[in-house]
Formats: C-alpha cells, sequence, structure tokens
C-alpha cells in the first residue's frame, strides 16, 4: 500500500468524525439562524462526558455513546431555555453573544474542575494491517460509529414526524406555525440534537486523541469549515463535506508539512464561500 | 545585678527571635496546569522536597544566622504570558529574595527578562535550550547539561549498535525541541547516518496520524525527537498503535516521568535522554547521596523522582551552597560564589560558565540515556545504557 492511499484512508476514517461534529451545527444554524458558539464547549463535554462515563464503568465506550447522547439531549434543551429562546427572533449578533457567553461559562466551569491538563480514555481495539500500515480499531470504530449516528438522524428527519416538524420549520417557520406545528417546541428539539450530535462527536474524539476542556475550540473551526462546504441546514451532506475534508488533508500531508493543513482549510473555506456561497450541496436555507 | 541579667537575657531573646525571623523568599512559577503540568510538579516536588529537608535542620545557615526558606509560588498555566506577569509580582510585591526558573525552555526564556531587568539571581532547571544563556545576561545559572547533548548523546549509543540506521526526526515545534534537534540533525549527518525525515510538529498536536504515515513511508528504522510529556505520550501511543517497525524510538523528555509506565507496552523500548536517573553513582560532595535522596522522595510523594524532582532539587542545594560561601543573601556576593561553583552532588556535577558571551551556561553536568525495559517479573522498569561504563543494562535494539 502507498503512503499516499493509508494517509487518505485516515483521513476518511477521522474526516467521518469531523462530519459528525459539524452536523450539529449545521442543523441548528440551518433551522434556527443561530450559529451556536457552544458547539465547541459542548464537544468538550462529550469528551468529558465519555472519560468519566469510562472511568466509572468500564463499559465499551461505543455503548457509553447512549448515555452520552441522552444527556447531550438534555444539556440542550437546558442551554436552548437559558441563552437562546430568549433571542431567537432578535438580530443574530444576540444569539451569537448569548451562546459565546455560556461557551466562556463551561470553559470556565470546567477548567476549574479539570484543569486544562490532557486526558486520555485508555480503550483500545485492535487495528487492521495492510503491508506496512496499521489502521487502528479505534477509529474504525469511530468512523463507523459517526455513520450510523448521520443515518439514524437522516431518517429522523425524513422518516418520522417530529423530523418533518423541524424540516417544515426550517422551511417557512410561519407556513408550519399556520399548520399546527409549535415552532417553539421544535426549535427547542432541533437545538437539543445539535448539542447531543457535538457531543457524541467529542465522545468518539476522546477515543481517539488526549483532550482538555479546550480541545472543543479546535473541532469548531473544523465544523465552520464542513458547514460552509457542504450548506446550511445539510446535515448529512455536513457528513459528507467531514469525510471530503479529512480526505483532503490525507491527499496533501503527504506532501506538506501537516502543521501547514490548516492554512489550506482555510484557504478551502475562503474559497467555497467566493465560489458557492450555498454550499456545494445545496441552497443557503434548509 | 539582677537588672543587668534581665537586660542581657531580653536582649539575648530579641537576638534569638530575630534569628528564627530570618527567612529567605525564593520565587517561582510552577505549571499546574496546562501541557506542562507534569514535568513541571516533578520539579516542584524537588523544590519543596529540599525545602523541608532545610528548613527542617534549621535553615541554610550562613555568616553565623540561619536563614529558613519560604516560597512565593504561582501556577502559570503553562504559558508564557502568565510567566511574565508573575516573576514580576514576585520581585516587586512578594520580595522574592532569589528566584527558581519554571518548567521549560520557554517559559524560562520570557521570566529570564523579567529577572534580568531587575537583576535577580535565578536558577534555571527544567530549561536546556542554550540560546537563553547567550544574551548577555549576568544573573541566570543554569542546572541541566544543555539542549545539544540530548540527542547527540542517543546518536553516539546508534552508531555504536547499528552505524546503517536510517534516522527520521519527529520532534514539536518550541524552542527547546529545535534547539536539540537542529544540531543533532547536523551531528547524525556527520556520523554518517542517513536521516531519511525531519518533521516538526505543532506543540498542541494530538492527531499524529500523517506523521505516521510519511515515517512509515520514509523507511526510518530508528525515531528521535518529541517535545514534553502531552506531545510525546501522544506519539509513542501513536507509533505503537500504528506498529510502525522502528528499530529504536528516543524522545525528549516525557518518558523520563514515572508516569510513562501508565502507557503499557507503547512504553517499552522507548529511550529518553536523561539528566539524572537514580541508579546515577556519583558521589556526593555536598548534600544526600542518591539512594537517600531516591528513599525521601519516594516517601513523601510514593513515587520515584524523575530527573525533573532531582534538578528541582539540586537547584536548592546549590543556591544553599553559594549562600554558604557567600556568608549571606547579599545578591552580588551570592552570584560571585556561583560563579565559582564547581561542585558535585547526588546530581552530578555542578559548574557555570563565567565567558561573558555564554555565562551561567552549564559546563560541569552531563546527560545519561534510560531505556524502558520489562524486568524479570515483566514490570516496566528505566535502566541507564548509556555511557556504558555506568550503564545499568545492555540497550535493547531493536525494540521488538
Amino acid at each position: 500500500m502507498s503512503g499516499i492511499l493509508a494517509s487518505m484512508i485516515d483521513g476518511l476514517l477521522i474526516g467521518s468524525v469531523y462530519g459528525l461534529a459539524a452536523m450539529g451545527l449545521s442543523l441548528i444554524w440551518g433551522v434556527m439562524d443561530v450559529i451556536n458558539l457552544t458547539h465547541g464547549a459542548m464537544i468538550a463535554l462529550g469528551m468529558f462526558g465519555m472519560y468519566l462515563l469510562f472511568g466509572a464503568s468500564a463499559a465499551n465506550p461505543y455503548l457509553l455513546l447512549i448515555p452520552v447522547i441522552a444527556a447531550g439531549l438534555v444539556l440542550g434543551m437546558i442551554v436552548y431555555w437559558l441563552s437562546v429562546s430568549w433571542v431567537i427572533d432578535r438580530p443574530q449578533l444576540m444569539s451569537l453573544l448569548s451562546t459565546f457567553a455560556v461557551n466562556m461559562m463551561v470553559i470556565g466551569i470546567g477548567t476549574a474542575i479539570w484543569s486544562t491538563s490532557p486526558y486520555n480514555v485508555n480503550f483500545s481495539l485492535p487495528g487492521i494491517t495492510v503491508g506496512a500500515y496499521t489502521f487502528t480499531g479505534n477509529h474504525i470504530a469511530a468512523a463507523i460509529s459517526a455513520v450510523v449516528i448521520a443515518l439514524l438522524l437522516e431518517l429522523f428527519l425524513y422518516r418520522t414526524r417530529a423530523g418533518k416538524a423541524i424540516r417544515a420549520v426550517a422551511d417557512n417557520r410561519d407556513a408550519a406555525e399556520l399548520m399546527g406545528i409549535s415552532s417553539t417546541q421544535v426549535l427547542m428539539v432541533a437545538f437539543a440534537i445539535g448539542i447531543a450530535l457535538a457531543a457524541a462527536s467529542g465522545a468518539l474524539v476522546s477515543t481517539l486523541f488526549p483532550f482538555t476542556i479546550l480541545s472543543g475550540a479546535s473541532y469548531q473551526l473544523k465544523s465552520f469549515v464542513v458547514t460552509v462546504l457542504a450548506g446550511l441546514g445539510k446535515p448529512f451532506g455536513a457528513l459528507v463535506a467531514g469525510v471530503l475534508l479529512g480526505l483532503l488533508e490525507g491527499a496533501v500531508s503527504p506532501f506538506i508539512a501537516v502543521s501547514w493543513i490548516p492554512l489550506i482549510e482555510f484557504g478551502l473555506f475562503v474559497v467555497v464561500l467566493i465560489l458557492f456561497p450555498r454550499g456545494i450541496f445545496g441552497r443557503a436555507t434548509a | 545585678m539582677k537588672r543587668t541579667s534581665l537586660i542581657a537575657f531580653l536582649l539575648s531573646l530579641f537576638f534569638v527571635a530575630g534569628g528564627f525571623a530570618q527567612t529567605i523568599t525564593l520565587g517561582f512559577t510552577v505549571s499546574r496546569t496546562g501541557s506542562l503540568n507534569v514535568d513541571s510538579l516533578e520539579q516542584y516536588r524537588g523544590f519543596e522536597l529540599w525545602r523541608d529537608t532545610v528548613n527542617a535542620a534549621g535553615g541554610i545557615k550562613a555568616g553565623g544566622k540561619s536563614y529558613k526558606v519560604q516560597f512565593a509560588s504561582y501556577d502559570d498555566e503553562s504559558n508564557s504570558k502568565r510567566v511574565q506577569q508573575l516573576y514580576t509580582r514576585m520581585i516587586l510585591e512578594d520580595k522574592a529574595d532569589f528566584l527558581f526558573s519554571p518548567y521549560s525552555s520557554s517559559l524560562t526564556a520570557t521570566a529570564s527578562i523579567v529577572t534580568e531587568q531587575y537583576e535577580k539571581i535565578m536558577l534555571t532547571t527544567g530549561a536546556a535550550e542554550e540560546k537563553t544563556y547567550k544574551l548577555g545576561n549576568q544573573h541566570l545559572y543554569q542546572m541541566f547539561a544543555p539542549a545539544t547533548q540530548y540527542l547527540t548523546v542517543a546518536l553516539d549509543a546508534l552508531k555504536a549498535k547499528d552505524p546503517k540506521a536510517t534516522v527520521a526526526f519527529v520532534y514539536e515545534d518550541a524552542s527547546f525541541s529545535v534547539a536539540v534537534v537542529t544540531p543533532a540533525k547536523a551531528y547524525a549527518q556527520q556520523l554518517g547516518f542517513n536521516v531519511v525525515f525531519t518533521e516538526a510538529y505543532a506543540p498542541n498536536t494530538t492527531d499524529f496520524s500523517a506523521i505516521i504515515d510519511k515515517v512509515i513511508a520514509s523507511k526510518a528504522t530508528v525515531l528521535l525527537g518529541g517535545g514534553h510529556y502531552a506531545d510525546g505520550s501522544t506519539l509513542a501511543r501513536q507509533l505503537y498503535g500504528h506498529k510502525v517497525p522502528l528499530k529504536m524510538i528516543s524522545l525528549l523528555v516525557a518518558p523520563d516521568s514515572p508516569q510513562w509506565a501508565e502507557l503499557g507496552d507503547a512504553a517499552v523500548g522507548v529511550i529518553v535522554p536523561s539528566q539524572w536517573e537514580p541508579q546515577s553513582t556519583f558521589k556526593a560532595q555536598y548534600g544526600p547521596s542518591g539512594a537517600d535522596f531516591g528513599k525521601a522522595y519516594t516517601a513523601k510523594y510514593n513515587a520515584p523522582p524523575s530527573y525533573e524532582s532531582a534538578g528541582g532539587y539540586a537547584s536548592g542545594l546549590v543556591l544553599q551552597h553559594a549562600i554558604e560561601q557567600a556568608g549571606g543573601i547579599d545578591t552580588d556576593k551570592v552570584a560571585g560564589a556561583l560563579n565559582s561553583t564547581d561542585i558535585t552532588t547526588f546530581y552530578g556535577r555542578t559548574k557555570f560558565s563565567t565567558v561573558a558571551s555564554e555565562h551561567g551556561l552549564q559546563v560541569g553536568h552531563a546527560i545519561v540515556l534510560a531505556q524502558w525495559q520489562k524486568d524479570k517479573a515483566g514490570k516496566l522498569v528505566k535502566q541507564v545504557i548509556w555511557p556504558l561504563a555506568g550503564k545499568s543494562a545492555d540497550l535493547v535494539y531493536p525494540i521488538h
């Protein structure tokens, strides 16, 4: 196997986790027109949620995703009522500031509890070796988990009444309300799902790399790139765009120093904004 | 007569009380949080054990007085901005008489700007990069052997074992690691090694997959580099997880920590250039023996000392020795005593350069190499493998 192919497979595996992280941001942005700046903090809480649950139970981390997602849903509802519901119809800057404030609070409390020292979830699955290259079991399992969660979300949005209500509110909130849909509840559910997705991606990242309470910030930045690449309100598109971003990282890293990759990613961010302002998968709003 | 006796008694009480009241304030920051916390905490424990030992013995005795040691210490969060603020605070508000450095070359470089500005003596430990000592500083004294020695020693050991090895350098893009790797790479080429891959990574890197793929593609048989604990331990875990077929791995700093054993099989075979190891057998002219230091440290912290801990304790010893030689805590006199210091403690020889262009640079101390090996019971232990004259075990090569 060539080094480039191995690097692209590694990129594909981690890219699916980027995609999952971006799905939550994309959903909230698309449905509510809110840029959720708590996203990175919620990813970090997902990491620590997994760390605490794994430490307490030593259960399989991929089973522990279920309580992490459940806790993410509850936390999402709380954050929605505390910081978003009051500013939902006001200028976008208000929700930006409001979610940023929650982000700072979570980071502050998290730093007080866990400091900024690195933590690990000490769990490893056997990998697959092809020639000189080994793909770790944790990366493969994280990628599969991310795709499964994304498919479940897609099924929820397109096959359930609640999911259809979310899409209806995203398309036209006034019309949806005229059809008897409570937009307040729908917005809360959409926000909670977005937070749960962020927490789930953080939980998966914690099985791959060491993390601190500040680690969510880099995934939040990647989520912005992926969301812009996919187009707003396209959660499954975000997964695909995340995989594409990972593949891009994998394809270029054999030729340049890894520390240059963020420059390429944010260059792509600017290029896509200029050439495809609605993202490569479609329209500006869902 | 009674009155005279009473006055004499009260006066003597005053002087005795005055003697007890003499304290020396030592200022330093500790990275209690952030990426440097593991190594920094171990350095702090060395300071702390020395202070407790000195104070239990009645303090530092110099010029007919006894000085108890007290610390003014803060968490720098592994952040150079905090270091700048806190060293100023310790000098101006806490009135620190002397300073110890924070942990790491980059934080020390920041601290030294402040201490030099106020003409305060700072003994640096955990700060091996030479550059800081070549800027004309007059009050800075380095306890660690300079950075250039770290990997050149590993290359000497490799040359003796496998002169045809192909070498990859993968290292943290930070001042210390760059200062180590730049001369080591030149030295590797001088020794005739084929350097097939070199890449620096950002200090907060957690995903080494792309770099590891490049190391495999380069067909390197030996990897040298690393940086500090957080990145070094992650790199070692991921090298093991990706089953990279390396015959030798030598990483900076991280594998010296007793915590390294928590990596399990990923820890096996990894080599660390070390400032000191518990097996070192220096005959101490001053202070405790290595065995006594190790025993006291393990009793207090329930863990074996690392070289950061030993460096911390030795910094205290060297300052204590200089204060005793100076007969007090006057900065100029203590600086003079440090300039003429040439002593061997349990930590090894300590001598500072007095050449104007590199004042305070460590010229007496030398690096040893240690390797994590499994003992007969399968337990992970660190063995000294270089220099050969002082080895406690043979180098395991190749690792697997």
